[in-house]
């Protein structure tokens, strides 16, 4: 008889392995509406699933708060069911022998606590307070609500110029988002609950390579208005389109000698070629927009005169502004701003940083891109320095990849301590002060604290600063638009409160966000003062989408765009991700589940033809 | 044209035909519960699940196109399995005690549960617990939310036909239902009842408040005096139930039958649908000639869904309704002063009840402005459906009843007044009135024939006297709201607009029998009427002997003050619910 043996999973083991999976991608591709008083009741029949039936309060006090919370649903209960679901779940929570236990009873009194409005609700009315709309995943979150399963069809029948012009009835960015946009659409896919979400960025990066020129459509008759849109961004321009398209006069005022805003003066060439950003700029410009490149707002021209002649104004100016560490040694020769580092190469001031040792500060996707332009800048060696830990960064997690494997470093749990100069006042170092995980904030991530360990030396010639952007807001609060921790404060119609004819989005609303948001707050805008000039102008498009294959693809993997990085990177600009192959292409479309067909797409919200 | 195989036959149909179609196309029916065609196409019931080869999960026929070479089999064994255990789980889910439904013998769902012989249930019956299950037991309107299969006809048609989307999904996942939208109870709704929901369902997940116990309950009352009208729409409508030929499903039949129920008076809404013309016809060319009608129509105020439905969603041209009363209260208002008067009894005596295509019409009769000193002017309404079940329980074979003439006073009507039934009809009613009142000739009756047929908007510009005369007619309440916008947004301009809820006019009421083909039966009702009017000798309103004797014995004229008094309204006089 031996006295071990090797353990292996037995077959309902390793099965139930995969419906854990199974259930983990389902919970992600949760759609936005669900009934958060039913959802936890299901959670907590998992959790109670998972106790091992030792201890009374996990057991038992599970059950019992089963019953309770489908009293609520069932319309059987009381207000003071409520308080006994509450109490009941704090002593559970106070003496469950171990997580199964108090961890079950947390996440009930989260939500009792968090969305006791709903509960109270179902008790007195039986019903949701939820908007219960049950939406297109992906429509509903991408910002700009682009019609994706319309477009992914298209792709799908080889229809690229279709797809490309329904893509611009919400975003008049296709080609730029198709290279750089975040596709918050992916995280919620519905196809993530049978394998994976459906590459829709990669999709649309397929249509817009292979999609000919297309004429933009034709303007609406006159409206004798005029609107100027200050900042020639992606929001601005989105704005000042759509309003094109309405038939108003529209007038773009950008300080900078070329149109694009960040996606030309902030994201590297290697990410967006500029030819790429060039051709959506066209078609933009192409329904007759006026454009005054190189007049800044305050200097060139003032805020009032601006209001004063036009009937409406939208501000969309962006954040180009650095913030700074706040260090000692801040000010030394060679510490630059990752926003002027970029915006400087995007005017043709190329540095060169042969042979130089660069780190960069910060951990967000700015930082990401000062870190591998400083590679292709030719630098010796690039260190990304953030105080947390790697996967607790803000940039794409392929971006990170990316970086690394073109030999930058990252190096986490280093908060920036001070930075030493040398003689002549040029950096000789970042001195780092290490740091330790730790409990987590009240913003849901886990908090670095410094470490019971020396600083850290960095020995280098250049610190780039990448810690996030502000605004320069002084020449519109002249005209009495206020502003709330360096963002102008516009409300979510994009009006600006108590300046009539004026309209704010984008960056310097939000703060530092994406080309899609920038897209979105256009969009807003658009409608808005489209309305607030007394009008209705519908943006629609003509494209009718190929109607739904019967059954989907069994389960099939996702086609992931191949990037080409190499240390070997200096002096080379050019992009770095290849896009799909028409075999990969086709594939990944038919993937693609048709929420806007089936389910409750087929019923109401599948697809929204017009805004 | 794409050529399929469905069950064995090769067919060609056009392309874009969904599988259902193609299959009716050559007799070959696929069971189907939640499809309405046009309306709700959204594949909820999966009853109608056929297989196609090639593919790997069952398709559903009513919403999927036809594909070139597609080989359909409807009732294979993965097919016939499919659509006896979705029937079997709607039924776990739905209160089968169908004894005592109204909708019993008329039920899509018992139809297809009896047709698939399904003699048990595998599963248990999961019916809504709690409080959830709660309605209201005095709105007109009745939601049973334990006999909806959730089919979301209802929320498609109040949504896309009438534009008020009332209903809406509510609640997740096991608990999901139908329910009033935005969290709002029926009674706080701007339902218009113009009853189209109720008409679509196809189980008795919803119907009308009964008030049949109510009725037979005054029937047996020796203290009142029952006086019953019937309301035009009925006779196209109410032998369908007993498969008599609309030919013979007469008025004179429908009197008949009510005698033997026990009714005292047997008279027409056709008669005060004749003085309605006379007072409204008048009240046009006053507000005509004095200039009111420069910006906005005068509209029709005969619908009291149409009424609901202004009231609620344009307040601000409340005043442009008519004053009239309907027939249905003009005819409340004579039964208890004139009528009254003639058999010399007390108003109180008079239990006013009137048989209509409609489920508004329960609720018009309760308004605080339809009553006097003497109590309402009409009692209670039945729709066609409780007359039906009401002649059933009495075990009444209308085929067998004698034609029988209708009482006197007021059961004398002209084809004009018949018309009403249908839309365009009170407008071509009016008109042939106003003609006569403008030039002292009649015209002739088929002049304004044109605002006939179809429930989209019409419009015809007519000269009276040399006055040209700008009219609209509309039905539906989305056909209604788009009239209304376009009339805000100054693009057109009517002096005249007639307005029915229900599309077809009365005759597709939301009252009406309820057809189990889902058949849209408005037609065909709506032209009965307009062979009725035609077989008339009297085509004109202002020849109806007996109104002109009510205006001489006791009215004066139109317009009178004893007229404004009874047969006119103050439409601010109570509000909507969403006013409140």
């Amino acid at each position: 008889m031996s006295r071990l043996s090797i353990e292996t999973p037995g077959r309902a083991q390793t099965v139930l392995g995969g419906l854990h999976r199974d259930m983990e991608r389902r919970i992600s591709a949760s759609s936005p509406g669900l009934c958060p008083v039913d959802m936890s009741l299901n959670y907590l029949r998992l959790c109670h699933a998972q106790t091992c039936g030792k201890c009374v309060p996990c057991r038992v006090g599970l059950s019992q708060l089963e019953v309770l919370i489908e009293r609520v649903l069932d319309r059987t209960a009381t207000l003071e069911t409520i308080d006994l679901i509450e109490s009941t779940a704090q002593v559970i929570a106070d003496s469950a022998d171990c997580a199964i236990g108090y961890e079950a009873a947390h996440m009930v009194l989260k939500g009792v606590r968090g969305f006791r409005e709903d509960y109270e609700e179902h008790v007195l009315h039986g019903r949701c307070i939820c908007g219960l709309s049950h939406p297109v995943p992906c429509v509903s979150v991408c910002p700009a609500h682009v019609d994706v399963p319309g477009y992914v069809a298209l792709v799908r029948e080889g229809r690229y110029d279709d797809a490309v012009k329904l893509i611009r009835k919400d975003n008049p960015f296709p080609s730029a988002c198709a290279y750089v946009c975040e596709h918050p659409c992916e995280a919620h896919c519905r196809r993530r609950m049978v394998d994976d979400a459906v590459n829709i960025c990669g999709l649309k990066r397929f249509a817009v390579d292979h999609a000919q020129t297309v004429k933009a459509p034709p303007c609406a008759e006159s409206t004798g208005k005029t609107v100027a849109v200050i900042g020639g961004g992606p929001g601005g321009l989105t704005a000042a389109y759509y309003l094109s398209l309405m038939g108003h006069e529209v007038t773009v005022y950008e300080q900078r000698p070329k149109l694009g805003g960040m996606l030309r003066y902030g994201i590297p060439d290697y990410r967006l070629p500029q030819d790429i950003l060039d051709r959506d700029i066209e078609y933009i410009l192409s329904v007759g927009i006026k454009v005054h490149t190189g007049v800044s707002i305050g200097k060139d021209l003032a805020m009032e005169d601006i209001q004063k002649s036009y009937d409406a104004v939208y501000i969309a100016i962006g954040a180009h502004n650095d913030k700074k560490l706040g260090l000692e040694g801040e000010d030394s020769a060679n510490v630059i701003s990752a926003v002027a580092l970029l915006r400087g190469i995007g005017e043709g001031n190329v540095p060169d940083f042969t042979g130089k040792k660069v780190c960069v500060v910060g951990g967000g996707n700015v930082s990401m891109d000062a870190t591998r332009t400083a590679k292709r800048l030719g630098a010796e060696s690039v260190t990304c320095v953030y105080r947390r830990r790697v996967e607790d960064m803000t940039a794409l997690p392929e971006e990170i990849e990316e970086a690394m494997a073109e030999g930058c470093q990252i190096l986490p749990l280093q908060a920036p301590a001070r930075i030493e100069a040398d003689e002549e006042g040029k950096v000789a170092a970042l001195w780092t002060r290490p740091q330790v995980i730790g409990p987590y904030g009240k913003d849901g991530r886990p908090k670095p604290n410094n470490a019971d360990a020396r600083e850290f030396r960095i020995p280098c010639d250049y610190v780039i600063v990448a810690i996030g952007q502000a605004i320069v807001a002084q020449p519109f609060e002249a005209i009495g638009v206020t502003t709330n921790r360096g963002a102008i404060q516009a409300d979510l119609t994009s009006s600006v409160p108590g300046v009539g004819n004026v309209f704010a989005g984008g960056d310097a609303v939000s703060g530092p966000a994406t080309v899609i948001r920038a897209v979105a707050g256009g969009k807003v805008a658009a409608a808005n003062i489209d309305a607030y000039l007394g009008f209705d102008h519908k943006i629609s498009c003509d494209v009718e989408v190929p109607p739904a294959h019967f059954t989907n693809t069994p389960p099939c993997g996702r086609v992931n765009l191949k990037s080409n990085c190499t240390p070997d990177c200096k002096g080379n600009f050019s992009l770095v991700v290849d896009g799909m192959s028409l075999e990969e292409a086709q594939q990944e479309s038919s993937r693609c589940l048709r929420c806007d067909h089936f389910g409750y797409g087929s019923f109401k919200g599948g697809r929204n033809t017009e805004w | 044209m794409v050529t399929l195989t469905i069950d064995g036959q090769k067919i060609q149909v056009p392309e874009g035909t969904t599988i259902l179609e193609a299959a009716k196309a050559v007799n070959i029916r696929i069971p189907h519960l939640c499809y309405l065609k046009g309306i709700n196409e959204i594949a909820a019931c999966r009853v109608c699940c056929v297989e196609v080869e090639g593919e790997r999960a069952m398709v559903t026929a009513c919403n999927s196109p036809v594909m070139e070479g597609m080989v359909v089999h409807t009732n294979s064994p993965r097919a016939r399995t499919t659509r006896r255990t979705n029937v079997e789980l709607i039924l776990s889910q739905h209160d089968c005690k169908c004894a005592t439904c109204v909708r019993s013998g008329n039920c899509q769902l018992q139809t297809i549960a009896n047709d698939l012989g399904i003699l048990e249930l595998p599963y248990e019956t999961q019916l809504p617990r709690g409080l959830r299950g709660a309605w209201t037991t005095t709105f007109p309107l009745y939601h049973d939310y334990n006999k909806c299969i959730k089919c979301m006809r209802c929320v498609q048609v109040c949504d896309k036909i009438q534009s008020l989307s009332i209903w809406d999904l509510a609640g997740t996942g096991s608990r999901t239902t139908i329910d009033v939208s935005n969290n709002r109870v029926i009674k706080d709704s701007d339902c218009a009842l113009c009853g189209q929901c109720i008409t679509h369902c196809p189980v008795g997940g919803l119907r009308e408040r009964d008030d049949t116990g109510r009725a037979f309950a005054a029937l047996a009352d020796p203290d009142k005096i029952t006086v019953v009208q019937v309301a035009p729409a009925v006779r196209t409508a109410w032998g369908e139930a007993f498969g008599l030929k609309r030919e013979e499903a007469t008025m004179e039949r429908m009197a008949g039958t009510l005698r033997r129920l026990g009714f005292d008076y047997i008279f027409d809404t056709n008669f005060s649908a004749d003085l309605t013309i006379m007072e409204e016809g008048n009240e046009f060319i006053h507000r005509l000639k004095s200039g009111g009608l420069t910006r906005w129509p005068m509209f029709t105020s005969c619908c009291p869904s149409w009424v609901r439905f202004l009231k609620g969603q344009y307040p601000e041209l409340t005043n442009q309704l008519s004053t009239a009363k309907s027939p249905q209260q003009m005819f409340g208002s004579v039964a208890k002063s004139w009528l009254a008067k003639k058999l010399g009894v007390e108003p109180e005596k008079i239990f006013c009840v009137s048989i209509m295509p409609c489920v508004a019409k329960k609720a018009e009769c309760d308004l605080p402005t339809m009553r006097t000193e003497h109590g309402p002017d009409v009692d209670m309404v039945l729709t066609t459906r409780e007359f039906v079940r009401m002649i059933r329980a009495d075990k009444l074979d209308p085929a067998c009843i004698p034609e029988e003439p209708l009482d006197d006073p007021m059961g004398t009507h002209t084809g004009a007044g018949v018309i009403f039934g249908a839309t365009g009809g009170v407008m071509e009613a009016a008109l042939r009135t106003a003609a006569y009142v403008l030039t002292g000739e009649n015209p002739d009756p088929e002049a304004f024939a044109e605002v006939r047929t179809g429930p989209g908007l019409r419009e015809a510009t007519y000269e009276v006297a040399g006055i040209p005369v700008r009219c609209a007619v509309v039905s539906g309440l989305g056909n209604a709201r788009k009239l209304v916008e376009q009339l805000k947004a100054g693009k057109v301009h009517y002096d005249f607009v007639e307005v029915m809820a229900c599309p077809g006019g009365c005759v597709g009421g939301g009252g009406q029998p309820i057809d189990i083909e889902d058949r849209e039966l408005y037609g065909v009702r709506g032209g009965r009427l307009y062979d009725l009017d035609k077989a008339n000798t009297m085509r004109f309103s202002h020849e109806n002997p007996q109104v002109q004797a009510l205006y001489k014995e006791f009215l004066g004229a139109p317009l009178s003050e004893k007229a404004e008094e009874l047969l006119h309204t103050n439409h601010k006089g109570w509000n909507m619910p969403n006013q409140e």
